[in-house]
């Protein structure tokens, strides 16, 4: 009665995704889907490094390079991931664990997850044509359900949105 | 009037706003389900999700470090 698809006066949100990283994949989808939960029709368009978002297998990187505000909580403090540390090999690899164990252990839902309720909640994914060619990515390795959309078509979707974020 | 249990407890934002929401869908209008959360940021989410929604935020209380809510479908 109160979904948001049925309600002619529904309040509505489109959302950029531009990057795909573990740590930035879940502003958006923590959005999105708590959007579409409080009956808002959401749109996202998925452009550059947001892209592989939309892909069946999610291989989502994470790295404290170039983030030197980031800290992570250890033994009842805050360590600092140095920059310099980052580049070496391994260091990425093992952030990304030690980011993916802290999500596990504090009860915060997987981007598998997340995106899985976003398609159940009807949530509007346009994947970007042109990233899609400039990257050579197939619709094939996609999630089903998505759009093929370009600039007209999401701004079509924003103008006629109350909140329109980029992230 | 039927009356629905989600225990969203040792969950993190957003996912009893989610799953609240995929149970009042299931519910009848009237019903009323009982929510208990560890998320501390779950009392103004579950008040700011009522209110946007329409649905009747009953009650809010804390028990220790359990958060209890009591949501009514419009």
């Amino acid at each position: 009665m109160l979904d948001g698809d049925q309600m002619d006066n529904a309040k509505s949100m489109s959302i950029i995704v531009t990057k795909g990283s573990l740590d930035w994949a879940y502003p958006p989808f923590i959005l999105a889907t708590t959007a579409a939960a409080m009956d808002l029709n959401v749109t996202m368009f998925f452009t550059f490094y947001g892209l592989p978002l939309l892909k069946k297998k999610l291989n989502m990187k994470f790295t404290p390079l170039g983030n030197p505000a980031m800290e992570m909580p250890m033994m009842g403090g805050h360590m600092a991931m140095p920059n310099l540390l980052s580049v070496m090999p391994g260091v990425g690899g093992m952030a990304g664990m030690m980011m993916k164990n802290l999500m596990k252990k504090k009860g915060v839902a997987s981007i598998e997850d997340l995106r899985e309720a976003a398609v159940e909640s009807d949530v509007r994914m346009i994947a970007c044509q042109m990233t899609l060619d400039l990257f050579e990515y197939s619709l094939d390795d996609m999630i089903d359900g998505i759009e093929l959309g370009g600039a007209a078509t999401y701004i079509e979707s924003a103008a006629k949105s109350d909140i329109n974020l980029f992230i | 009037m039927a009356t629905a249990q989600l225990n969203a407890e040792g969950l993190n934002c957003p996912l009893p706003i989610l799953k609240a929401k995929k149970m009042l869908k299931t519910l009848s209008p009237g019903d009323v389900l009982e929510i208990s959360a560890t998320d501390p940021g779950s009392v103004a989410d579950f008040s700011a999700f009522c209110n946007q929604t329409g649905h009747e935020l009953l009650s809010s209380s804390a028990e220790g470090d359990i958060y209890k809510f009591e949501i009514k479908r419009a």
